[in-house]
């Protein structure tokens, strides 16, 4: 399945980019999408403790499965306001 | 009439923000500004650029309203934040919070800035002098009670 993932700050400047395109096996969680991007990018490594996630414009959990077209975002530390 | 919650790269009107607001039977308005500040942890800060996951931001502030309502039955909150670039001095968030009693009004407004910094998308790319840094404060969960209550008791102090 395809799946587009969402970085903000820091993890965007990491990555060189805001949206990525990319396959995910059927069944995949969010987890295991995080997974597949340290791997592509092993500096956004550190952020595993501090991040949060979010499917479909919506708070998610790494545990959640992700379906195809799903837009899977990873949310560094926040610092609104 | 503007929505009660917004996400907007235009410059905050707080008068506006005020009349989104129904205010039959209220004796109350407390309105809190968020400006962009000249220094920072010992920087002194140039400008900052707030970058936002405008959809997941707009539902983190819906559902601050909707907790605040939770909390404060009477209290009706609006809360617009700024992103992009921002000089300082200027206005990146903008709370109002109308109430019949001014003490409801004042406690959500503040319990409405604390949850902000800690559930809502935004980010602060902070450019002072000598270099430039992601602002990074709290890991966005609003599921964490611990983090919720905190703003309570925040706003109750």
């Amino acid at each position: 399945m395809r799946i587009t993932i969402r970085l903000f700050a820091r993890l965007r400047d990491i990555a060189g980019a805001g949206e990525l395109v990319r396959e995910a096996p059927d069944g995949a969680s969010v987890g295991a999408v995080w997974a597949g991007l340290v791997e592509e990018f092993p500096e956004l490594s550190p952020y595993q403790k501090s991040i949060s996630c979010a499917v479909n414009a919506d708070y998610s959990r790494f545990t959640a499965a992700v379906a195809d077209g799903d837009e899977v975002a990873f949310l560094p530390p926040v610092s609104g306001g | 009439m503007a929505a009660l919650t917004a996400i907007t790269t235009a410059t905050l009107d707080t008068e506006a923000l005020v009349r989104t607001l129904d205010t039959t039977g209220v004796g109350a308005v407390t309105t809190f500004i968020g400006l962009v500040r000249d220094h920072n942890l010992g920087r002194r800060v140039l400008h900052l650029e707030y970058e936002a996951y405008d959809a997941l931001a707009l539902r983190g502030l819906d559902l601050i309203v909707t907790e605040a309502a939770a909390e404060w039955p009477a209290v009706r909150l609006a809360i617009h934040h700024r992103t992009g670039r921002m000089e300082i001095g200027e206005a990146s968030v903008a709370i109002a919070a109308a109430s019949p009693h001014r003490a409801d009004a004042f406690a959500a407004a503040r319990y409405a800035i604390e949850r902000i910094k800690q559930i809502v998308p935004i980010w602060k790319h902070e450019y002072f002098e000598g270099g430039d840094v992601w602002i990074e404060g709290a890991t966005a969960d609003p599921d964490n009670t611990e983090a919720r209550a905190h703003a309570r008791k925040l706003a109750c102090a």
